[in-house]
């Protein structure tokens, strides 16, 4: 084995193909995610994707304790430019997050900077369940619920994760998964 | 007296003799004789070419991927209403050779990534007049990658210039020696967006309604279509809709022209702004291939919006920079070997000090120490033969807890 400092067409060519700084990025940020704490699992569809995946979170502790919700993150070739696109692929009732999905977390959209990385965005989505925040409503119902009848809202929360209707929504279980 | 005679003889008091404050190295002839590479031909595009051509370059190629649009014609003045639709880099390659005899513009039509790292090889240096951040990172990625230390001729400067508004800014990138465009990635004005709860509960601008409109309704109604801006019918649609809202929040100010601006993210165009940048990219090509005076070192940010500012300071390269942050080693190593093998060797090389690399082909996970779903699925590569992982030749990108960003490593079996 010999080692030496690249020389530029040293190497047989056609293989001139490089990644790009996005994909190198990604695998750094991907790689990096070594002390994931255990409510938190990654599943990649296809392993050599780093662009598309799922997170599933399930949460110890807080209203949403035992339930188990999952994100899809679809990234860009313009990462870190452009932030991640989080998904929650579940009816879930939170004053944070609406009946489609959407997420309303400051670091995804107006709060983005290229230092960000896919950990940063975790730990959001961590903290979205220990403290759902009921002054920046996506879901203004259980915002109000939450604001003014923590009770009801925590019961809600039971009734939604079992798979139970409120206000005519039908919600799934997420005990199951 | 023709053309040509004008600008030569112009020029040529200031260069057809060396004097006691010309830089060392002085090289005249070297303007006739270089190839030089504009990128866009746009608003700033247009000044680029007139200026260069002007300044006695010969020999100029320039490449964009757009036609003529009527709404072009303000500012991008090698362009005229019969134009409106033909490609921008020929009408303005025909323009200039037109008027400036004895200087060869080579357009093409297309995509900057339609070209290869040989075609980019045989510019003396690249000048950008781009207006999107993806381009920008992708010429920068390409012309970083070519240079090779052990050969000065790979070495393409870029100088990149952008405007936005009033403000603007030109730069040098020299590949490996100062930042390049993804070490201040950081630095980019970020598009303007607002709080997704914003949008959907307490709007209070026309834009907020636009927003509710693009990011809430469209994807709801047309799961499966991305918002193209230039599409008349989408942009209607997204009116529309946003009027409906407007009209329920009693918010006045939603156009057309708002909602395309908010979707597409527009800034407007000042054509002084883009001849002020474009002078500055111009003056610093000539400075560079002729070597007459001391160059840009290596940013200069234009501000007119508040009053008028100007500086220049050395921006400095990015330790972690995923483009010229990484380290290149080439590694000779027999194919029979396991890839557990290959990443105890590199465990053993004492430059870098990995712990736990990760290691990538260009498509292909090879072993990724984390999330443990991926060190699960790619473990059984461990024990495979790189020849069954890998082709001689490729480049695997390493990232390691004690890499800055990454290690790539070329492979040649032996």
């Amino acid at each position: 084995m010999s080692l030496k400092k690249k020389q530029g067409g040293a190497a047989s060519s056609g293989n001139s193909k490089k990644q790009s700084a996005a994909e190198i990025r990604l695998q750094k940020d991907v790689a990096d995610l070594s002390g994931l704490p255990k409510t938190m699992v990654m599943d990649f569809p296809d392993p050599n994707d780093f662009f598309n995946f799922f997170l599933r979170v399930t949460p110890d502790e807080g209203f949403y304790r035992g339930g188990t919700f999952k994100f899809s993150f679809k990234i860009n070739t313009n990462y870190p430019h452009d932030p991640p696109k989080v998904l929650c692929t579940q009816k879930i009732y939170h004053p944070n997050i609406d009946l489609e999905g959407n997420v309303c977390l400051n670091i995804l959209r107006e709060d983005w900077k290229p230092v960000l990385n896919i950990n940063s965005v975790l730990v959001g989505l961590q903290y979205l369940f220990l403290e759902p925040n009921a002054d920046d409503p996506l879901n203004k119902d259980a915002a109000e619920v939450l604001r003014k009848q923590r009770n009801v809202f925590e019961s809600n929360v039971n009734k939604s994760m079992r798979g139970g209707t409120i206000n005519g929504v039908v919600f799934e279980n997420v005990f199951a998964n | 007296m023709t053309h040509q005679t004008q600008w030569t003889t112009s020029i040529y008091p200031l260069l057809e003799r060396t004097g006691p404050f010309a830089n060392t190295g002085f090289e005249p002839e070297a303007l006739h004789t270089c190839k030089i590479l504009v990128i866009g031909a746009g608003g700033l595009g247009c000044e680029l070419l007139k200026n260069l051509a002007l300044s006695g370059f010969k020999d100029i190629h320039v490449i964009d991927m757009d036609t003529i649009d009527i709404s072009n014609l303000n500012r991008q003045f090698l362009f005229r209403q019969s134009d409106v639709g033909k490609s921008k880099a020929e009408v303005a390659a025909n323009f200039i050779m037109k008027r400036i005899v004895g200087c060869k513009v080579t357009p093409y039509f297309g995509k900057i990534q339609d070209k290869d790292t040989e075609y980019y090889s045989q510019f003396t240096l690249i000048i950008c007049g781009l207006d999107s951040v993806e381009a920008r990172r992708w010429i920068n990625a390409t012309v970083v990658g070519m240079f090779d230390p052990e050969d000065p001729s790979t070495l393409k400067p870029i100088i990149d210039g952008g405007t936005e508004g009033l403000k603007g800014q030109s730069r040098i990138i020299l590949p490996s020696f100062t930042a390049c465009y993804e070490c201040s990635l950081e630095m980019q004005t970020k598009p303007k967006t607002f709080p997704i709860c914003t949008i959907a509960n307490t709007p209070r601008l026309p834009e907020h309604c636009i927003e509710f409109a693009s990011v809430l309704e469209w994807p709801k109604h047309f799961p499966d279509t991305k918002i193209d801006g230039d599409d008349p019918t989408h942009i209607k649609w997204l009116l529309n809709t946003a009027l409906e809202r407007a009209k329920e929040f009693n918010i006045a100010g939603v156009t057309y022209s708002l909602t395309q601006g908010v979707v597409k993210n527009i800034i407007p165009a000042i054509a002084s702004t883009n001849a002020i940048v474009a002078a500055s990219c111009a003056n610093e090509a000539f400075k560079i291939v002729t070597n007459c005076s001391i160059y840009l070192n290596n940013y200069m940010m234009y501000t007119g919006d508040d009053s008028i500012y100007t500086l220049t300071f050395p921006l400095e390269k990015k330790e972690n920079c995923s483009v010229c942050g990484s380290a290149k080693v080439n590694l000779d190593i027999s194919k029979e070997k396991t890839l557990l093998e290959l990443i105890d060797i590199l465990k053993e090389l004492p430059e870098f000090q990995l712990k736990k690399p990760s290691l990538r082909s260009l498509k292909t996970s090879l072993y990724m120490q984390a999330p443990p779903f991926l060190e699960e699925k790619t473990r059984v590569n461990l024990d495979k033969p790189l020849m069954e992982l890998i082709t001689n030749g490729e480049e695997l990108t390493i990232t390691d807890i004690n890499l800055p960003i990454s290690l790539q490593l070329t492979v040649t079996f032996v």
